[in-house]
């Protein structure tokens, strides 16, 4: 190992996490370049050659390395919150026409299009310009843009390193959701913990917010594939001997590792047009039913990406490539990067949960920079296999079932809510938890659902 | 774990998950290579939706290449996921020929109808974790990896 292995958890989420980690965070220790330590979140668990729940930093000066694993296949997932402005109490009354009308506006589940048909140039627009084409294309507004992380649009983009596959898969998936753990939630703010800052974000007890998970749809899915099975082949040429296939990477000063990070900036702005172009959609849906809701974007942060960031290592900043897989930002009050509304509140974090259970705002510390290079947990991750949630759970009962706790789910798959069961998931709660403690992130409000669009 | 059997296949022909995490991962065995291959993919299918369900309307062929047996399912299996995702379409038979380096398949299936298949989860893409084909001190054939949903 080049560096130590770091991770954060308390007794009970170490017991009861794969020892894969351990081994997987071992194992990203030992790549090229790595600077300060590999680091585990509090909700690591088994990934693909870097865990889930994983940040490590590269320097490009020291031969450093960009993997396309350590981003994963659904390059910048991540979720955005709105806030609505509007009481809890006010959707009773028209609850389920609204989560019919949410569930007919956007496409979730396997075999969805969206309305959106994108050809070549139209495509490459997006792939450059992100949630900035998607407001140009009358999709919300120029407020929204200011509170997207990088602005809403990713810098150097390079629409020409992603392949014609990928651009195929992605030609009507435009404001789509997809599916497992995806979904559009309304939810309703049920505690806060730091009421300062949850003022200063807009979220107030009793109020209502949707949230939206999602990423970047089949094309990066696609390019996933396609700069995984290219690293492998070049590891040898590149003078990269890898314990485990699955940790293919690239040196960030190589051609292919610069054309990588081209393409993935460009599934970054895909991802950003479409939570952008989904944001419309339920403005549209919600505004129906609630005429006097305002959806303001509160933020929309990734959590399956690798980024050029400026960290402070043994007394000199340097230029490093933070990877983080499972894994969101989580800057600290003052950080440059953050928007003039946001900078002395700190980095807004968002923890999506599954669907029964709640999700969480935190904000990044001054002191997640040294622990973590400002990093902090995305989710609760599952404790239970798909097989065996689908064994134990039945669609349609667990649909009554949250109904009975004023929870309405629309999907259009019972298999694919079974399998999403909030019982297959680990305690968001204890994760957030850790996460608080720890220093990583600082707990604001936490979230549940009333409504949830699931794939 | 999940088993599938098709008929039209010889006995030893058939096809399992195996848990990985989050994720789930796809086992293919046959007498040959071939086989295998077919049996993995239908390992693909069932992860989505039950591949007896299926009825078999369209036909795609598709050739694939790679230096080892390893890179070629990797690729194989990313093709038909690639196709499931394109077509919206959801394969329930797959004919595999295997010659070297090369593949030659034909997959037959149907458009994704939501409510008749009730699909479970989108394929992301197959991955290199735990991808091995390998034959069995039984002497069939293991053609396996783990997908990301």
């Amino acid at each position: 190992m080049r560096v130590p292995g770091i991770l954060y958890a308390d007794e009970a989420l170490l017991r009861d996490m794969d020892e894969k980690v351990v081994e997987q965070l071992s194992n990203v220790a030992c790549l090229p370049g790595i600077v300060g330590a590999a680091y585990a979140m509090p909700d690591a668990h088994w990934g693909y050659g870097f865990p889930i729940g994983g940040v490590a930093a590269f320097d490009p000066e020291a031969d450093g390395i960009v993997s396309a694993g350590g981003v994963g296949f659904d390059i910048s997932c991540g979720v955005r919150t709105l806030t609505t402005g509007l009481a809890r109490e006010r959707v009773e009354p028209v609850k389920a026409e609204l989560a019919h009308e949410l569930g007919r506006a956007i496409p979730a589940g396997v075999g969805s299009s969206g309305r959106i048909r994108l050809d070549e140039s139209a495509m490459t627009e997006m792939l450059t310009d992100g949630a900035h084409w998607a407001v140009s294309r009358g999709y919300g507004a120029a407020e929204d843009l200011e509170r997207i992380e990088e602005g809403g649009k990713c810098l150097y983009a390079e629409p020409d390193a992603v392949s014609q596959r990928a651009r195929r898969r992605q030609r009507d998936e435009m404001g789509t959701l997809g599916s497992g753990n995806h979904y559009l939630e309304l939810q309703h703010v049920v505690e806060i913990y730091r009421p300062a800052i949850a003022d200063g974000l807009g979220l107030r007890a009793g109020e209502m917010v949707v949230s939206i998970h999602c990423g970047s749809r089949g094309l990066g899915h696609q390019i996933g594939t396609d700069y995984l099975q290219m690293m492998v082949q070049a590891a040898p040429s590149h003078g990269i001997r890898l314990p485990d296939r699955e940790l293919a990477c690239a040196p960030i000063r190589s051609e292919l590792g610069a054309r990588y990070l081209g393409a993935m900036r460009a599934a970054t702005n895909c991802a950003l047009a479409n939570r952008q172009i989904i944001t419309h959609l339920a403005r549209q849906a919600v505004k129906r039913y609630l005429p006097d809701a305002t959806l303001n974007v509160l933020y929309d942060v990734s959590h399956n990406i690798c980024k050029e960031e400026m960290h402070v290592i043994e007394g000199e900043t340097r230029l490093l490539f933070v990877h983080r897989k499972g894994a969101t930002r989580a800057f600290g009050p003052g950080h440059p990067a953050l928007p003039e509304s946001l900078r002395a509140l700190g980095q807004p974090v968002l923890i999506g949960g599954s669907m029964g259970t709640a999700s969480y705002v935190l904000v990044g510390t001054p002191q997640s920079e040294m622990l973590s290079f400002s990093s902090a947990c995305h989710g609760a991750g599952r404790s239970m296999s798909r097989h065996r949630a689908a064994r134990q759970w039945q669609g349609r009962q667990l649909l009554a079932e949250l109904k009975s706790r004023g929870i309405i789910v629309v999907s259009p798959s019972m298999r694919g809510v079974a399998e999403e069961a909030p019982g297959a998931y680990k305690d968001v709660t204890a994760v957030v938890d850790v996460a608080d403690e720890a220093g990583l992130a600082s707990k604001v409000a936490r979230l549940e659902p009333l409504i949830c669009v699931k794939g | 774990m999940s088993k599938g059997n098709e008929t039209a296949m010889p006995a030893t022909a058939r096809w399992e998950h195996f848990d990985h995490g989050a994720d789930i991962g796809v086992r293919g065995i046959g007498g040959t290579p071939a086989e295998a291959f077919e049996q993995a993919a239908l390992a693909l299918t069932a992860v989505v939706t039950d591949p007896a369900s299926l009825r078999l309307r369209q036909v795609k062929k598709l050739r694939c290449e790679a230096a080892d047996l390893d890179s070629l399912l990797y690729e194989w299996l990313n093709a038909v996921i690639y196709e499931m995702s394109v077509g919206k379409v959801l394969f329930g038979r797959f004919e595999v020929k295997i010659g070297g380096s090369r593949l030659a398949a034909i997959l037959r299936g149907e458009s994704v109808v939501a409510k008749r298949h009730q699909p479970a989860v989108e394929i992301k893409g197959a991955t290199y974790t735990q991808l091995r084909v390998a034959r069995q001190p039984d002497g069939s054939w293991w053609a396996q990896c783990v997908v990301d949903v």
